[in-house]
Order: C-alpha cells, then sequence, then structure tokens
C-alpha cells in the first residue's frame, strides 16, 4: 500500500504495472514540484552570487567566487545531508521536501550564476556609459538598465538547467522525499521485484526530459527579443 | 573530537572515490569516443544504436541509472535466465561511466563536426581513407577543442561517485554518514567531507588541464 | 596525337536547378600547362574539384589517363564508380587549395610524410627522403620542424605544393594558389609553380587570376563562362588578341581592377 493504491502481484507483470503507474505518478508530481521549487531558488541564489561577482569590491567579489567555485566542485548529496543534518542544530527546522529542494538550488546557483554572468557581460559598455553620464547611481543602472537586459537573454539556457534539476531529483530520495524513485525503490522492497517499477521510472523519465526540453526550446523560440541579441 | 579516528575511515573512503572516478572516467572517455563518432557514422545501425544510447542516459536520472544496473538488472537476468547480479563496485562503475559517456559523446561529435571542410577536402585530395582522415586529420584537432568540456564531466563525474555510496559501495559520501552515525557530529564530517571532495576536484582540473596542454601543443606554436 | 590525358566529355554538374557545367567539352594533353581563367561563378575551380573526386557529376564521362573517372566499365558499359576505383584514380592527381588546407597538428614534415606513409606505404625513411627533396624543391629545409601556424602565408602554400608533389602525382591541380595569399607573397609561390612548369613533365591544370603569370607559363588558355569554354587559344591569342567581345571585356575589367 502506497499512497491509498495497493499493487497488484498475482496477475502478471502488466497488471502489476498498471497497479503501481498511480504511485509512480504521484511521485512524479512530486518530482515536478522538487525541480521547480529548487530551480526558482537557483535562479534566485544564482543572481544575487552573480551580482556580488561582479562587485568592483574584492573584498566582495573573491569570497563570492570561492564560494560558487566551491559548491560547484562538490557533490550534491553531501551538501544535501549537510543541510539535512546541520541547519536543526542552528533551529532551523525544515521539511525534508523544503531541505531538498534548497540543496537543489544552492547545486545549480552555481551554475546558474556563471549564466546570468554572461548575460550580464553581453550587455554593451555603452549601456553603462549612457546611464552614467544620466548620473544613475550605479545600484540602479544594475538592476533598472543592466537586469532588464540580461534576464530574458539568458532564459532559455537557465531553462535547460531546469531539466538537469529534474535528473538531479531522485537524490533527494535519501532525507525520504517520495519522489518518483524512491516511489518506485519502495514498491521494490515490498514486492521483491524492482525492475517493472525501475523500468518504469526511467520511462517515465525520458517522457518528462523529453517534454520539458521541448517547452524550454518554445519557450526559446517565442520569448521576445528585447535589447540587443546575444549574437 | 576525534581527529584519529577520522582518519583511517575517511582515507578509505577517498581512495574508494578516487578509484571509482579513474574507473568510470576511463570507460566514459571510450564511451564518449565509440557513441560521439558512432553517432556520425554512415551505417545506419552503429549509428541508431549510439543515438538510442545517448538519449537513454541523458534523458534519465543517473541514480535511476545505477539503481536500475544494481536492483532491476539481476531479476531481468533471472527472466532470460543468465546472472547479472553486479557486484555494487562494478555497477557503480558502470552506471557512472556509461552516464558521463552519453553526455561526453555529444562533446566528442560536436568538436568532430566543428572541424572545417576544408581538412576532410585535404585529406581526400591525399587519398586517405575516411578512416584514416577520421583518425589522423580530425580527431587530432578535435581532441583539443573537446577537453575543457571534458574536464567539466571529470567533475562532474566525481561529484556523481558520491551516489555510489546509496548501493553500499564504502565510498567517501558512505564513510562519513557512518562517521555521522557514530559520533553524531554532522556539522564537523561533513565539513570536512566537502573539503575533501572540493580538493580533490582541484587536483582533477589540474591533471585535466596539464592533459589539455599537451594535446594542444600545435595550436601554442605561433609565429 | 597522342591520347588526351584528361578529357570532358559533354560533362553536366548542377545545384538543384543551378547548371555549373553546361554540357563542357575539354581535354588535356600528356605534360600540356593548362589555365583557366574567368569571372567568379562560371565554374572553374568547379572543374578542379570535380577531377580531384570532391564533388559529383550530374552528368557525362570524364576521362583520366583514358580511364573513365566517375565511372566502371561493367560488361562494356559504364556504371557509377565505386570507393575503389576512386581511389585508384586519385592516385594520378595532386590539388593544391586556395586555402592551402595544411594539416595544423602536423609539422611541415609530418605534413608530406604522412599520406606516403600511410596511403602509400612508404617506409619512414623512404617517406623523408622524398620530402627532404620536395622540401629542398620549394626552399623550406629549415622549416621542416615548424608547424604549419608559424609560418606565412607564401610558406605555408609552397609546402601545400610540397604536399601534393610528395605523392607523386601526373596531374596537379591548382585551384587559385595565391588568392589567399597578401601581394608581396604571391611572387614565391608563384616562382615554385614556374620552376616546376619549367623542369617537370607534369601536366598541370590551373585556376587563377594572375593574369601575366597565366600568359608565362600557360601552353593554352581557357576563358571560362557560365559553365562553358567561350575561348580558348594560346596565351598570345587569348591576352593579345582575343576574338570574342565577352572575353575582352572579362580581360579589362580585370586589368582595371589591378
Amino acid at each position: 500500500m502506497l499512497f491509498g493504491y495497493s499493487w497488484d502481484t498475482s496477475h502478471g507483470e502488466w497488471a502489476f504495472a498498471l497497479s503501481i503507474l498511480p504511485m509512480l505518478l504521484r511521485g512524479l508530481v512530486v518530482t515536478i514540484e522538487a525541480s521547480i521549487v529548487g530551480f526558482f531558488v537557483a535562479m534566485v541564489i544564482g543572481l544575487a552570487l552573480a551580482a556580488l561577482k561582479g562587485a568592483r569590491s574584492r573584498i566582495v567579489a573573491w569570497p563570492a567566487a570561492f564560494v560558487t567555485e566551491f559548491i560547484r566542485d562538490t557533490p550534491l548529496l553531501v551538501q544535501l545531508f549537510f543541510l539535512y543534518y546541520v541547519l536543526p542544530d542552528y533551529g532551523i527546522i525544515l521539511p525534508a521536501f523544503l531541505t531538498g529542494a534548497l540543496a537543489l538550488g544552492i547545486q545549480y546557483s552555481a551554475y546558474t550564476s556563471e549564466v546570468y554572468r554572461a548575460g550580464i557581460e553581453a550587455v554593451e559598455p555603452g549601456q553603462h556609459e549612457a546611464a552614467k553620464a544620466l548620473d544613475i547611481t550605479p545600484r540602479r543602472t544594475f538592476t533598472h538598465i543592466v537586469l532588464p537586459q540580461a534576464v530574458p537573454r539568458v532564459i532559455p539556457a537557465l531553462g535547460n538547467y531546469l531539466v538537469s534539476i529534474m535528473k538531479d531529483v531522485p537524490v533527494l530520495s535519501v532525507v525520504t522525499v517520495l519522489e518518483m524513485l524512491n516511489v518506485a525503490k519502495i514498491i521494490g522492497d515490498q514486492t521483491f521485484d524492482y525492475l517493472v517499477p525501475l523500468s518504469m521510472v526511467g520511462a517515465l523519465y525520458l517522457i518528462l526530459t523529453l517534454v520539458a526540453s521541448a517547452i524550454v526550446r518554445i519557450v526559446d523560440v517565442s520569448l521576445p527579443k528585447r535589447g540587443l541579441s546575444l549574437r | 573530537m576525534h581527529w584519529e579516528a577520522y582518519v583511517g575511515p575517511l582515507a578509505q573512503g577517498a581512495w574508494v572515490t578516487i578509484q571509482l572516478t579513474v574507473y568510470s572516467t576511463i570507460l566514459g572517455g571510450i564511451m564518449s569516443f565509440a557513441s560521439g563518432i558512432g553517432k556520425l557514422s554512415p551505417n545506419w545501425f552503429i549509428k541508431s544504436l549510439s543515438v538510442i544510447y545517448i538519449e537513454v542516459f541523458r534523458g534519465t536520472s543517473l541514480l535511476v541509472q545505477l539503481f536500475w544496473l544494481y536492483f532491476a538488472l539481476p531479476i531481468a537476468g533471472d527472466l532470460i535466465g543468465i546472472d547479472l547480479r553486479l557486484p555494487p563496485v562494478v555497477a557503480g562503475v558502470l552506471a557512472l561511466g556509461l552516464n558521463i559517456g552519453a553526455y561526453g559523446a555529444e562533446v566528442v561529435r560536436g568538436a568532430i563536426q566543428a572541424v572545417s571542410r576544408n581538412q576532410y577536402e585535404a585529406a581526400r585530395a591525399l587519398n586517405f581513407t575516411p578512416r584514416q582522415a577520421l583518425w589522423r586529420v580530425a580527431l587530432p584537432q578535435a581532441i583539443p577543442e573537446m577537453m575543457p568540456s571534458f574536464c567539466n564531466l571529470a567533475v562532474q563525474n566525481l561529484k556523481d561517485t558520491a551516489l555510489a555510496s546509496l548501493i553500499s559501495l564504502s565510498d567517501l559520501a558512505f564513510k562519513a554518514e557512518q562517521l555521522r552515525n557514530y559520533y553524531q557530529n554532522s556539522e564537523t564530517i561533513y565539513t570536512i567531507i566537502l573539503f575533501m571532495y572540493f580538493g580533490m576536484a582541484l587536483v582533477l582540473t589540474a591533471i585535466m588541464r596539464t592533459l589539455e596542454h599537451s594535446v594542444s601543443r600545435w595550436r601554442r606554436a605561433r609565429r | 596525337m597522342t591520347e588526351p590525358i584528361i578529357a570532358f566529355d559533354k560533362v553536366v554538374k548542377r545545384y538543384g536547378s543551378h547548371i555549373v557545367l553546361d554540357e563542357l567539352d575539354f581535354s588535356v594533353a600528356q605534360g600540356e600547362k593548362v589555365t583557366i581563367i574567368g569571372p567568379s561563378g562560371s565554374g572553374k575551380s568547379t572543374v578542379l574539384r570535380i577531377l580531384m573526386t570532391l564533388e559529383t557529376i550530374s552528368g557525362g564521362v570524364i576521362y583520366v589517363g583514358g580511364e573513365p573517372l566517375w565511372h566502371e566499365r561493367k560488361n562494356g558499359d559504364l556504371a557509377p564508380a565505386g570507393e575503389a576505383h576512386l581511389r585508384k584514380m586519385r592516385t594520378q592527381l595532386g590539388m593544391v587549395f586556395q586555402q592551402f588546407n595544411l594539416f595544423p597538428h602536423m609539422t611541415v614534415l609530418r605534413n608530406l610524410t604522412e599520406a606516403p606513409r600511410s596511403v602509400l606505404g612508404l617506409s619512414k625513411a623512404e617517406a623523408k627522403a622524398r620530402a627532404e627533396e620536395l622540401l629542398k624543391l620549394v626552399g623550406l629545409t629549415e622549416h621542416a620542424d615548424k608547424f604549419p601556424g608559424q609560418l606565412s602565408g607564401g610558406q605555408q602554400q609552397r609546402v601545400g605544393i610540397a604536399r601534393a608533389l610528395a605523392m607523386r602525382p601526373r596531374i596537379m591541380l591548382f585551384d587559385e594558389p595565391t588568392s589567399a595569399l597578401d601581394p608581396e607573397l604571391v611572387g614565391e609561390v608563384l616562382t615554385v609553380i614556374r620552376r616546376l612548369a619549367e623542369e617537370h613533365d607534369l601536366t598541370m591544370l590551373l585556376v587563377t587570376h594572375e593574369m601575366r603569370f597565366a600568359r608565362e607559363i600557360s601552353d593554352r588558355v581557357c576563358f571560362f563562362d557560365k559553365g562553358k569554354i567561350r575561348e580558348e587559344g594560346t596565351p598570345d591569342e587569348i591576352f593579345g588578341n582575343p576574338r570574342e567581345e565577352r572575353t575582352r571585356q572579362f580581360l579589362s575589367a580585370v586589368r582595371e581592377g589591378k
């Protein structure tokens, strides 16, 4: 029994597969939710890291660069364990799902910050000069002139990371998040048949990433190209 | 603190992580070239085999692949009467290598296709066979192009080895989990572990850069 | 008259609906030096590229040394050639490219020895001896261990010529060999080609915009226009007293451009 559904192990492989599909789909929903939350965290923290790395003061820029590199070079699994076991020591008690999504977001912020930086650097120097000539403060230049031009351009590149995040969600199973792989693993542990549920997860993943990639491509094509072209 | 008690297990774990990384990176490299070149093959069978491999391993999750090889493959073997139970280390190296190889294949394909048409024409005019043109003309020029991406993939692979702890391979992440259970000192343990992975990634990056340097010597020869 | 070494028999080349070669008849005698001139897009480079088997033909037959190039004789009929036949035919031809197309990852010496060794099966020593002889011919002996990126354009093109000669072809094709060069480097490449023309019994087919050079070295000049030979003759006839209005227009346009 899982999510109120029960599996059928007595009428052959197809009946079994059909009986566990609703459970896997429940897991799939969790997978998608975790991807989306994680993606938003990655967008926000990545932007912050990109802004800090681009700061004129080295006291700000260098630590930000180090943190990015450190996050990028260490495994998601260990970062996740760190958050899961250490945050409560500081009185931060989050549901496993949120801890997991946070870990995903932090891991991918290292990648998204690079995307933002490329986008920011692609904004023409003339824009800065124009802002300076108009006596706009550096901070306001960044938030009101540079970012509105950079962000729409980097969205497709960020979207590719959404697809990558989806493929990393199964790691969250180690902190009891009931995403798709965890559901399949539990079914396997109970029924001693891992082949059917794990193969179904593989197939569902293929569909999921195919659809997600297609959506990213559609967004890329339909996005209004504001400001200057990346090319 | 239990420094002396940490050192032994962590060193053992790190050694397992290093071995996993080395073996799976080598397997991944072989798969990258085999399927990256295969995808460009005029032979439809080799081509579709390569495409299917690349799409399946890029389209699904590494952990799903790892679990499938470790938990599901033996059952599939049972059905056809073959013993396909894999030791954790074999399942781990296979999953990691096949996964990273699928990503590497796209790097190889892209770099080969980026070699100028002129080079292939010169090779044809000199009567090289298509195979000679690939191995003697195209690949030596394409490999330096691949190296930065290969460097990223190798680091990615090092990080991915941590997942092997989930099929009870006693790598660094596994040892950390054991120590945490025993000493209930999560913050220290995980901080140490994170820095150990970071250090290994830096060393790996340095190795890959040296490799890149040595395969692209001709590119630095300028007037 | 002996049998021509190259003969085009109503050769057609089409890209989609665009006709590049229009039932071209054209032949070159053994040892002859022929220059092809004409406006860009007239199909003159295509003639060389088809001979080198870099591009296929859409119709007609080409003979090289009496053998069909793009066809094989089967039961008295001509069938499209397989790769083995093309490989056999290619051994008679060598090509020098506009963009040199040297292998950038090999030293000059390796550029010259790689194909003789792996295609012709020469020993390392044989290939090296052959390469050194050719480097002497093009005056680059002291650059043998450099990479192409370390050489000037003119030097690279001389290596390109030596590389093609290393395969001992009977026919040399030069596809605008000086067009990619800075003006001051053109001379050294032309000197090498001139020496080849004077001292060797090679058959040479040259596409060029260097009119004075063409006049000097050619036995015959062909003016190409719209996929056909509009006019051909000795250099003196073509450059001194062209019959066709179109040829005259082209030549005066080239002179004004200089």
